[in-house]
């Protein structure tokens, strides 16, 4: 894909959160201005003179299509609005949980290439061998455990029996191993398993038999000739595999009490924090076509034959 | 390529070959786990009779032995898996959470294939602006997380069974629309098609005897991959207490709920994970390893010359 289309990709990610959010504000169940003042001040000091105030403030009687161009006009200089909680803004906001959730999925990331592709290319170079039979089983048993479950798992076993680890937390280096873990372990067992079918596929081919047989050993045959080609799936899928830190960073940051954004976003579902929603919507969705930009910029300079 | 291959290093390549001999044998295990699976969510209810929400407070999380007494002095053996933290029976509770994360995941996939073949079909023989116009639709779905889009239509539908069928349909449907499009663009383009249009059979005719026969092995299993992210994703929105609302059973919720328990009564919370895990693993067993990597299959063809 090139960078017009990716573009028009960003502009229609924006339309599709901006509308979605639209609709969403228009859908909020019951009266809005008694819910956003029930998220604000509690249940207990709730009364209609709080909601009254709230519908004045947020202007919730002017409602219809307008609300919607206001937004996009908002977004155009940058603006993503007030959170309808807190009062602060929605950017302030996701700035500082944006920080905690990338640093988060870069740990994560980190681990699971230690971790999958160099398994997955020892078990393609013995395609059909011991450990290519027990990385698949393996694989599959990790692809088959949902991370939330797999987090389960490891806070039973690691922090509650053992004790030695905190089950959840944020602030000091020993908080970032079992979330990161959790994420990675997802991650890996699909990673593995793309390097591994990579690397069969370069062992059958020509130009790779040819190397072994003009006297290179196996360690250069795989540098020179074997890693270029399995880095190019790897790339692309790692921007893929993006969309799956995204969707594990919603549901681990919960579990694990990560102040992210993934973790921001269950608690504005929650809350019906509509503005905090659609921000963040939009910088995950804004964040995930620009990685795909990057990954595929990264592809043409691995493999330069599919530029025209 | 493959001929040249063969005859350079026959050993290796059948060596290479090995682990696709046994696909058959993983499918007939995955299909397997699923089918008693799906005959547990269908038929359990019938086998032993009871309640999901009827609530026994005093047998709370004991065991299958703990059996009850009515009032006619019959020995009344309601649980076989025991009981919840709640006095209600896990059996029941496992075989109605069983049947409704797989009724949602089934009708999410059922309607996204639908609607993912008809449109993915009308590009591939429409091209032109209609191609365009939905594949940037398509491409901006994939740029939002799945997880995010069913969670943001639960906001605008309460949390019910509906609110998650049509969220998650909304993801899915772009998975079935891409390999549609790609197999469907060569088969419509082929003389087969162009002959059976010339003698004056229908479009439904064409899918029928061109087109499926073509596309049923990758829908089938982008089908079964499919189910596994729904059901995934239901259990995931469960055990955030985003998704079914409770009392209503469902695994990710039983899991959240038994967790406390895991001490005092491990086996009641190690039922729903076991099921779960299973219900996945058969799901991918049968979906093989293809499905896995098809989506960045697809995105090489266009980085590929």
């Amino acid at each position: 894909m090139n960078l017009p289309s990716r573009l028009l990709q960003l502009l229609m990610v924006v339309l599709m959160v901006g509308g979605t959010s639209y609709l969403m504000m228009q859908s909020l169940p019951g009266d809005a201005a008694w819910r956003i003042a029930a998220g604000r001040y509690g249940y207990d000091a709730l009364d209609a003179a709080a909601a009254a105030s709230v519908r004045a403030e947020l202007g919730l009687e002017a409602q219809g299509g307008l609300h919607f161009l206001y937004w996009l006009g908002d977004i155009l200089r940058l603006e993503l609005g007030t959170s309808l909680i807190s009062g602060e803004s929605v950017w302030v906001e996701i700035r500082h949980q944006l920080g905690n959730s990338l640093s988060l999925a870069g740990a994560a990331l980190g681990i699971s290439l230690l971790i999958g592709p160099p398994l997955g290319l020892l078990a393609g170079l013995r395609a059909g061998g011991w450990l290519d039979r027990s990385l698949l089983a393996v694989c599959s048993l990790l692809r088959a455990t949902p991370q939330f479950l797999l987090a389960l798992v490891l806070i039973l076993l690691i922090s509650v029996e053992m004790g030695l680890l905190p089950a959840a937390g944020h602030g000091e280096p020993q908080h970032f191993i079992l979330p990161a873990m959790t994420l990675a372990l997802g991650l890996a067992a699909v990673s593995a398993r793309l390097a591994r079918d990579a690397m069969a596929a370069v062992t059958q081919t020509a130009f790779h038999d040819f190397a072994r047989w003009k006297g290179l050993s196996n360690a250069q045959t795989f540098w020179r000739h074997g890693l270029r080609h399995v880095a190019l799936p790897l790339v692309t899928y790692l921007g893929l595999q993006f969309v799956t830190l995204v969707e594990g960073v919603v549901v681990i940051e919960s579990i694990f009490g990560w102040p992210g954004i993934g973790h921001a976003l269950v608690h504005a579902i929650f809350s019906r924090d509509v503005p905090m929603v659609q921000g963040t919507a939009l910088v995950l969705g804004v964040g995930f076509v620009v990685i795909n930009l990057l990954v595929d910029l990264l592809g043409r300079q691995l493999d330069p034959r599919g530029v025209k | 390529m493959n001929q040249v291959v063969e005859g350079l290093a026959p050993q290796r390549v059948d060596a290479v070959r090995r682990p696709r001999l046994d696909w058959p044998l993983r499918r007939v295990i995955g299909a397997a786990i699923v089918a008693s699976l799906v005959l547990l969510a269908l038929l359990g209810n019938l086998v032993i009779p009871g309640d999901p929400l009827e609530q026994h407070l005093y047998r709370a999380l004991q065991g299958a032995d703990a059996v009850g007494v009515s009032d006619a002095g019959e020995v009344i053996t309601s649980a076989p898996l025991g009981y919840d933290h709640l006095g209600r029976s896990l059996y029941h509770r496992l075989v109605a959470a069983l049947g409704l994360s797989l009724s949602i995941a089934a009708g999410a996939v059922i309607l996204a294939a639908f609607s993912g073949i008809s449109l993915g079909l009308l590009a591939a023989g429409r091209g032109g602006w209609a191609e365009r116009l939905l594949s940037l639709v398509a491409d901006s779905l994939l740029a939002l997380p799945g997880l995010l889009l069913v969670l943001m239509v639960s906001v605008i539908l309460p949390s019910t069974p509906l609110a998650l069928w049509l969220g998650l349909s909304l993801v899915l449907w772009v998975e079935f629309f891409r390999l549609a499009r790609a197999t469907g663009r060569s088969v419509l383009a082929s003389p087969g098609v162009e002959a059976s249009r010339l003698l004056g059979f229908g479009a439904w005719y064409r899918f029928r005897h061109h087109l499926w026969p073509e596309m049923a092995p990758v829908m089938m299993t982008a089908m079964a991959f499919g189910m596994a992210n729904a059901l995934m994703a239901i259990a995931a929105l469960g055990f955030v207490h985003v998704g079914i609302p409770e009392p209503t059973p469902e695994l990710g919720t039983m899991m959240v709920e038994l967790l406390p328990y895991w001490r005092e009564a491990p086996f009641a919370l190690l039922t729903p994970v076991l099921v779960t895990f299973l219900l996945l693993l058969g799901l991918l067993l049968m979906s093989g390893s293809k499905a896995r990597t098809s989506t960045a299959a697809d995105t090489l063809e266009g980085a590929r010359p």
